[in-house]
């Protein structure tokens, strides 16, 4: 800390209270916040979904939404004022002297405008270019960001452009007026990981040669912990710790601090390191009942058909290729009580694939048995009335999408019990969700709440109560643990490790997270562009892969030098 | 397991209500939280309760012509005047309501299960039947609605059953494309594939899972069209298609007083009018309480 004490930060927040008007009262979202942000650094903010991370950045670009308002404390960035500053003021700083990203690139660009356009908006607005030379800076401004061929991408709009690209234009747009400080808010969060890594070390890039100061909110401890010089630990709305990258890592000094660094699956041997130690149980055993397979896909086809009318289709007729492949050729299997990694980066075909053995897709080609059966000869659309429907279940994405909004979890829960175990007694229906409910750990009297009275893993574990209580065979686990917190991630993955251990349930476990992957898997299948890659025990494709692209997808993985090795104790330094 | 971590301590310490307690909470905190949707509310109870006690009550019958008592103004004895029948005006506007609130609320009704049906299938399925039935319904709306509401009527017979379905033909194409949009986002949701992993028919999916989740907008659209539905009704009258006299319903009654209003007695088409104001104003007010209310999101 004693360099920042020589110049005076660019950035200083001082006691920052901020408060939501809300239908049950006034709600403290961030709680007495200091922070700095010195000229030329990169200052992370680490912490988990309400920690009001992301509301010290809008209270420092003053965009609060209307029912938020600074209570108290001082926001003073390179002498200015800006807790009290006007509106005229802060819509000249903005996009001039602070800059912003956003989480979603796509929604942060205007859909209608191309975005050469978009950045000749903001270098007009801040008086960095004449309409003349406008269009010149902006395809520099695109070069800048390394877009290829940028003269031609001057003129496409934002759907034409992939999410990393996207990104890469709203930090084109970011930095165009080179701004002395960029607030970027979890700017790769929804990417693949190789374009994670291109986008943050072109941001490190950029912000280094020009000098810039960087505020990074993350929910991210690797990622903040490989591009941050310090980190700011954030919980429930105050600061809980602010250190040097790595006094953070070997250090730790709070103890949310040491329990969200467990919960990042890097440093972790097993599911059960996730954990707390207190809550730390014996590992529940492996174990392949049989080699017999208990689902065999074998040579997955599904092409989709090419857009366009009738004409369209009789252009392309007698061509082969016409439409698009998204899954070409695959073929794998799962004995019982296996768990198998599907990963790969977005629209690799893992998806499809595990709609297909789903049954809720189609395929065009291929077989899929499950125990011996051809499941392909039921369509999908009948296959709702199969009795291999209570044997195959699935976990969704997203726990909030997956759930109804009009059915309180009692009723998700129930939903495939009336339909597939044709339950009809409400009292033992109730009876049946109540013992599924303490199997998952979910407490009672949560059971009659819509979803949005519930937090995201609660919504998580009424889903894997849904999808077990048919005691299915085999389970295909949709990125299950993508929109959550570490610590609800670390949670949710040794109750996913126990239920199976329990039911001897296989699983397919999609996901583009190698980390969790390693942790929860006994093989991996690594998918791209719609065919297998690398198949094999998941110690062995990860540790020594043969794949090139399987290397690449390792080495993007952000892990800060200072985050001790898999398996190594975590907080023993601080304990010693 | 770890609850600590998942559940906050108000999560826990939360009762569990009975689904008509929790339902009238949500109620009180929708009326209680913006003042006009209360107002809506109270004007449309007021407006239920005159027509369902309003004949029964009425202080003349409103029927009952007196030639002696014929354009009165406003007295104490006959608040809104007499008409040029000596017909007491102040009962057939109330004695109006239940005619005009049956006829909008009936073919509003129609129009939104049979809009709302035909939409949804046409979002869910989509194929030949949604080609169909867009096209049905851009023909139409290619007619000036009230003229096409005039030619159904005039074509099948004047009665108020023809009334309420030339209504409810003329107000479809609203429900259907709202019904259509909201399906078709919903289709491949998660919770619809959840559904589906869960064993439910397609049917129940699309009428047990998703319609109900397409209700918020709708029911603005409901409230919206009903007012809409009353002027039409009213208007129908007035043109002279419609109801007959001397059934009192507020559009004859304006087109009756209309012919008046040069000789100075105002009193025979304002009232009525007034009326149809108000009710109108109602509906259009109900809206954002409606959508409110029917919303889950709304309730914590």
């Amino acid at each position: 800390m004693s360099i920042h004490l020589h110049n005076p930060p660019l950035l200083a927040v001082r006691d920052l209270c901020v408060e939501f008007a809300t239908r049950k009262g006034p709600v403290t979202a961030v709680r007495s916040v200091n922070l700095q942000v010195a000229k030329g650094e990169t200052l992370g903010i680490v912490g988990e979904s309400g920690s009001g991370k992301s509301v010290t950045s809008y209270a420092v670009m003053r965009i609060l939404d209307r029912a938020g308002r600074i209570v108290s404390g001082g926001i003073e960035f390179g002498g200015m004022q800006l807790h009290d500053a006007s509106e005229d003021m802060m819509s000249d700083l903005r996009g001039r002297e602070i800059s912003m990203i956003f989480q979603n690139p796509r929604a942060a660009l205007n859909p209608i405008r191309t975005v050469g356009k978009q950045i000749e908006d903001v270098l007009i607005r801040h008086a960095q270019a004449t309409h003349e030379q406008a269009k010149a800076k902006a395809i520099e401004a695109l070069e800048r960001v390394r877009i290829r061929d940028a003269a031609r991408r001057y003129h496409a709009y934002p759907f034409e452009l992939s999410g990393g690209m996207c990104q890469r234009v709203v930090i084109a747009i970011a930095l165009a007026c080179k701004p002395q400080l960029l607030i970027a808010d979890e700017p790769t969060t929804g990417l693949d990981v190789t374009t994670q890594k291109a986008v943050m070390e072109l941001v490190r890039e950029l912000t280094r040669s020009e000098g810039m100061s960087t505020l990074l909110i993350t929910h991210d401890l690797g990622l903040a912990g490989e591009y941050c010089d310090r980190i700011v630990v954030m919980e429930k709305g105050e600061v809980v710790e602010q250190q040097d990258t790595a006094n953070l890592f070997t250090a730790p000094a709070h103890p949310y601090t040491r329990r969200l660094i467990r919960s990042t699956p890097h440093a972790a041997a097993t599911i059960r390191d996730l954990m707390p130690d207190d809550q730390r149980l014996p590992l529940p055993p492996t174990m392949i009942v049989s080699a017999e397979p208990l689902l065999e896909v074998k040579n997955l086809v599904k092409q989709f058909d090419a857009p366009g009318g009738v004409l369209q289709r009789i252009k392309n007729r007698g061509k082969k290729e016409a439409g698009y492949r998204a899954v070409d050729n695959v073929s794998f299997s799962i004995a019982r009580g296996e768990s198998v990694g599907l990963v790969g980066e977005s629209g690799c075909g893992k998806s499809t694939t595990s709609a297909m053995v789903m049954r809720l897709l189609d395929a065009t080609a291929g077989s899929i048995r499950f125990k011996g059966q051809e499941l392909t000869a039921v369509t999908a659309a009948a296959f709702a009335r199969s009795p291999q429907r209570r044997e195959l279940q699935m976990v969704f994405q997203d726990p909030h999408e997956s759930l109804n909004p009009r059915a309180t979890a009692a009723q998700s829960i129930a939903d495939p019990l009336l339909r597939l175990e044709g339950m009809t007694n409400n009292a033992e229906i109730r009876a049946r969700v109540e013992a599924l409910a303490t199997q998952v750990g979910l407490q009672h009297e949560l059971l009659d709440r819509l979803p949005h009275q519930l937090s995201g893993g609660q919504k998580a574990r009424v889903g894997i109560a849904r999808a077990i209580s048919t005691k299915p065979e085999l389970l295909i686990l949709d990125e299950p643990t993508a929109a959550l917190d570490v610590s609800v991630q670390a949670v949710v993955l040794n109750l996913l490790a126990d239920l199976k251990a329990e039911f001897g349930m296989s699983y397919l476990f999609v996901s583009h997270d190698l980390e969790v992957v390693r942790l929860l898997c006994d093989r991996v299948i690594v998918m791209r562009a719609g065919s297998i890659v690398e198949s094999g025990p998941t110690a062995q494709v990860l540790s020594a892969p043969q794949a090139e692209y399987t290397r690449e997808l390792l080495s993007a993985i952000p892990r800060p030098a200072h985050l001790p090795a898999h398996g190594a104790p975590v907080a023993e330094a601080v304990r010693a | 397991m770890n609850d600590a971590v998942m559940t906050s301590p108000i999560a826990a310490a939360a009762p569990r209500t009975s689904a008509w307690s929790r339902g009238f909470a949500h109620f009180r905190y929708v009326m209680t939280s913006n003042p006009v949707t209360f107002l809506a509310f109270v004007m449309l109870a007021a407006m239920i309760a005159v027509a369902v006690f309003g004949p029964s009550l009425v202080p003349h019958d409103p029927l009952a012509t007196a030639a002696d008592k014929a354009l009165k103004p406003p007295t104490w004895q006959h608040w809104f005047g007499t008409d040029q029948l000596g017909r007491d005006v102040f009962s057939r506007v109330v004695v109006a309501t239940r005619l005009d609130l049956l006829i909008s609320v009936s073919a509003v009704a129609l129009s939104f299960v049979c809009g709302a049906l035909m939409g949804a299938c046409a979002g869910y399925w989509g194929g030949w039947f949604d080609k169909l039935s867009g096209r049905m319904l851009d023909t139409i709306m290619a007619f000036p609605l009230f003229v096409l509401a005039m030619g159904i009527v005039a074509a099948a017979g004047n009665t108020i059953q023809n009334i309420v379905i030339a209504t409810a033909i003329i107000n479809l194409p609203f429900y259907a494309r709202v019904a259509r949009a909201e399906v078709s986002i919903r289709r491949n949701a998660g919770y619809v594939q959840a559904a589906r992993l869960s064993g439910n028919s397609e049917l129940r999916i699309l009428i047990a899972k998703i319609l109900p989740n397409t209700l918020p907008p709708m029911m603005v659209q409901l409230s919206l069209n009903m007012g809409w539905a009353i002027l039409n009704a009213a208007g129908l009258s007035f043109i002279g298609l419609g109801v007959r006299p001397p059934t009192a319903e507020w559009g004859i009654m304006v087109a009756e007083g209309a012919n008046y209003i040069v000789s100075g007695e105002w009193w025979l088409a304002l009232f009525p009018g007034a009326a149809l104001m108000l009710a109108v104003f109602t509906f259009n007010l109900l809206g954002d309480g409606l959508r409110d209310l029917v919303d889950p999101q709304r309730r914590t």
